[in-house]
């Protein structure tokens, strides 16, 4: 792997960038590997980095059934937070900006981590009391959260409009000042590239068909578009095809699957400093490197497969953002796509063991699973390596929905789902 | 946007309607009988296919009833409404080769 530095790149200057070497090879299935990984997101080339880095299981590959990181990896809006209510969801989300803070410098990789605020706006009384409960508790979490009033998001975020004339006027704000944005695809690519470097095979085009178990019910390997691959482990990473995978080994999932959306307007000069989320009347926005406005909508009412959502949801979304602010009603926009999410009854992922013996899952994470990329890939490696969880997600199991212990952030994770 | 149509009212725009989840999944007549694992799966989890999905949707802005629909996930196209208590059409899963996710 050629170490990434001001040297290597004046050096390519020189050379016209002709000579940069290819970041991840193009790595052909074997028959065999120690650890399967299914689907090349950020979760999943991240487990792989950090089984290989921090476990020293190099022998693993990634499968992936389209490109690498062309799934929610490639389509969400890249928002990175933590003020979680519960203490369980701050210490999973927490654990995950921390990794964030350093990854360019770990991965040598720029993933254009900018930790530029993210506020939420609250519109309602009920909202202002909510948002005052999460600040109080995420900073008796040690996750930092301050309350803004209207003046006081205004001077942070100068673009918002919190005029009097609103239907739903702006009554104040949560700021966590450590949220921010990163660069999705160069997440997936920093990740892919690390892995790659430690002898990670990562395969394109090989869609996993089924799952192999032996007579005791333990997995053996897997059923791929490219022939069977034996492996001792399977870690299934899939977002909203989770369901359709696990169903190959015979485990239900408390899991139903949504098109989520996201559009982005034509590059404009650098106007919006940061982010800001209004789930009252639910927008997202947030202003990208290259210009565009980033806008996240929501989800279909009715669970698909369809990799995009109905128009009515993103009028709904930029109606928000109009309202807000009105100097962007001229905007046109470039782009809008959908991804599928993969949502459980509490809103809080599934990062655990299954109850067939050597087959793994990380999912559930919902409309909101990139910020925790980094987090999710080292728990889930050090879930598979020590075929236990770590304490940060062993609240994250599938049993909690037999046993009553859910993390129910369905109500307070401060986003409307 | 999709045109759902009502078995009532006939096609109307999917605003008028309330998706209200996967259908016939049926309350036990008696859950103190049931042990965590039957009560946990009755109340979360689902079938989630990718293919034809059996739905509950109510026409809330029409006639307001409730009916069933079988529609196909990969498309979101709809084969087939019926009402509530009529049984599930048989009809073959789609071929979902043609998603082209």
């Amino acid at each position: 792997m050629t170490r990434y530095s001001i040297a290597s790149l004046v050096r390519n200057a020189f050379r016209d960038h002709e000579d940069w070497p290819r970041v991840w090879r193009s790595a052909e299935p074997k028959a065999a590997y120690d650890v399967v990984i299914v689907g090349a997101g950020g979760h999943g080339l991240a487990t792989a980095y950090y089984l290989a880095k921090e476990h020293g299981i190099t022998n693993v590959a990634v499968l992936e059934k389209g490109w690498l990181g062309g799934g929610n990896t490639g389509r969400n809006t890249t928002i990175i937070r933590s003020n979680y209510l519960f203490d369980e969801s701050a210490a999973l989300y927490d654990h995950a900006v921390k990794l964030w803070e350093g990854l360019s410098q770990e991965l040598n990789y720029n993933v254009m981590y900018s930790p530029r605020g993210v506020m939420m706006l609250a519109h309602t009384i009920h909202d202002v009391q909510v948002f005052k409960r999460h600040v109080h508790a995420n900073r008796l979490a040690g996750v930092d959260n301050e309350w803004l009033t209207p003046q006081e998001a205004k001077a942070f975020c100068p673009p918002l409009n919190i005029g009097a004339g609103m239907r739903y006027p702006v009554l104040g704000a949560a700021l966590q000042r450590r949220g921010g944005t990163a660069r999705h695809d160069a997440v997936a690519w920093g990740y892919a590239r690390g892995a790659d470097a430690r002898g990670v095979d990562i395969v394109e085009n090989c869609e996993v068909t089924g799952i192999r178990r032996d007579a005791s019910g333990a997995v053996t390997g897997v059923e791929t578009t490219r022939g069977p691959v034996r492996a001792g482990k399977v870690g299934v990473v899939a977002a909203g095809h989770t369901s359709v995978l696990m169903q190959m080994a015979g485990v239900r999932l408390p899991l139903e699957s949504y098109p989520l959306q996201a559009l982005v307007s034509e590059p404009v000069k650098p106007v919006f400093p940061c982010v800001v989320m209004s789930n009252t009347i639910h927008a997202y926005i947030s202003q990208s490197d290259r210009g565009e406005l980033v806008i996240g909508a929501g989800t279909d009412a009715y669970i698909s497969y369809t990799q995009r959502g109905a128009l009515h949801i993103a009028q709904h979304t930029l109606d928000a953002i109009c309202e807000l602010f009105p100097q962007f009603r001229r905007l046109r926009m470039l782009r809008n796509w959908g991804g599928i999410v993969d949502v459980t009854p509490d809103r809080s992922p599934i990062l655990a063991r299954t109850p067939v013996r050597g087959l793994y899952v990380n999912c559930g994470w919902g409309t909101g699973g990139f910020k925790a990329t980094p987090g999710s890939g080292q728990l889930f490696a050090w879930t598979i390596a020590k075929d236990e969880p770590h304490p940060i997600n062993a609240p994250f199991t599938i049993e909690r929905f037999r046993d009553g212990v859910l993390i129910d952030e369905a109500a307070a994770a401060a986003v409307a789902h | 946007m999709l045109l759902i149509p009502c078995p009532y009212c006939g096609p109307r725009p999917e605003l008028e309607f309330r998706y209200a989840g996967e259908a016939h999944i049926a309350r036990a007549e008696d859950p103190s009988l049931l042990d965590d694992e039957a009560w946990s799966a009755y109340l979360y989890v689902r079938s989630n296919p990718k293919g034809l999905h059996a739905e509950r949707w109510q026409h809330v802005h029409g006639c307001g009833r409730f009916f069933n629909a079988l529609r196909d996930t990969t498309n979101d196209a709809f084969s087939a409404t019926y009402r509530i208590g009529a049984p599930k059409p048989d009809l073959p899963q789609p071929n979902d080769k043609t998603d082209a996710s």
